[in-house]
């Protein structure tokens, strides 16, 4: 049963983890980085690592994402400013 | 250097970690296996000094050093970020636009605000019971706050978060760690030893001795940091923009 969850999660992680790559737009890359984070989560659950499990909800799924998106709207802002000089 | 030379060097180097991380993975011990050397001796020391979460004793009693390393890490890539970030000459502030938040995302971020900072509290309070601890919960805080950005607007978090305070409760934070461990010194045993105070009563709030006070150091710190670092990149994001004609 444990084994059967180990490999749930596992495959999550695989596919969310590919998914983070595939995607090429950094927004949405955000937001697929966000879902990574909790299927590490539930992995290190899994494995009987709470700890672990929590830090990686806290920075993985929320600080991460929400540092990149900042990013994002700086990058985007100071293009479109740019553009309107043009 | 030639780009064939870097392939050789590389391939080199690549080859090399395949066959030494092949041979150690190798030699670990079975997956999942019941039992481990290293655990069963960490979980006798944990109970020895009553502490009911292992981890948290690991972290802020066996191993406290690498902990002040961590979060000196953490202290001083925060530092770093506020000079990154910091407005240079050719840059000016422009006041926030208010934004129109959607009636229920307002009420959402309004309600979970309280319960997400009580739960970060808790999860700092509890390091040395159950998991989480100061790391966990202070990013849990942090995070909290900005609920607010999303409930109402920047203005709204800029009141709450005099950034000034912030910075100087990272810096507390650190130093309380450091003084925590000084006391070793003074309670005649040695640096970040959990010798200080009584171990207390095993699986009540007050028990490990310096692990729930080293947590609070820690979540104190981590909170801090964390709210220190999100202003600077908030700042770079809504407020600072170019000068025109740079």
């Amino acid at each position: 049963m444990t084994d059967a969850l180990v490999l749930i999660s596992l495959f999550a992680v695989a596919a969310t983890a590919t998914a983070a790559v595939v995607v090429r737009d950094p927004a949405r890359q955000a937001l697929v980085l966000s879902v990574l984070g909790l299927a590490l989560a539930v992995l290190f659950t899994v494995l009987q690592a709470p700890d672990v499990a929590l830090s990686q909800l806290a920075v993985g799924s929320a600080l991460t994402p929400l540092l990149i998106l900042l990013s994002v709207r700086k990058v985007r802002r100071r293009g479109r400013r740019e553009e309107g000089e043009r | 250097m030639s780009r064939r030379v870097r392939m050789w060097i590389l391939a080199v180097g690549g080859l090399g970690f395949a066959a030494l991380f092949a041979a150690a993975c190798l030699r670990l011990p079975g997956f999942g296996g019941d039992s481990h050397p290293y655990g069963e001796r960490a979980v006798r020391a944990a109970l020895a000094h009553r502490t009911a979460n292992v981890i948290a004793a690991v972290n802020f009693d066996q191993r406290a050093f690498d902990t002040l390393g961590e979060e000196s890490i953490l202290f001083a890539a925060v530092l770093g970020t506020v000079v990154l970030l910091r407005q240079t000459r050719e840059e000016r502030e422009v006041p926030p636009e208010p934004a129109r938040v959607p009636l229920l995302v307002r009420r959402y971020a309004l309600v979970l605000l309280p319960v997400a900072i009580v739960v970060g509290l808790y999860v700092v309070a509890h390091g040395q019971l159950s998991p989480g601890g100061g790391f966990q919960g202070g990013v849990v805080l942090a995070t909290a706050l900005h609920l607010l950005y999303i409930g109402a607007d920047y203005h709204a978090l800029e009141r709450v978060r005099p950034v000034g305070v912030y910075e100087f409760g990272d810096a507390a934070g650190e130093g309380a760690y450091l003084v925590l461990g000084l006391a070793g010194f003074v309670a005649g045993s040695s640096f970040l030893a959990n010798s200080v105070i009584g171990h207390g009563t095993f699986n009540t709030l007050a028990s490990g001795g310096t692990v729930p006070l080293l947590n609070m150091a820690v979540g104190m710190e981590v909170a801090c940091a964390v709210v220190v670092l999100l202003a600077r990149f908030l700042d770079q994001a809504v407020e600072i923009e170019e000068e025109k004609g740079t």
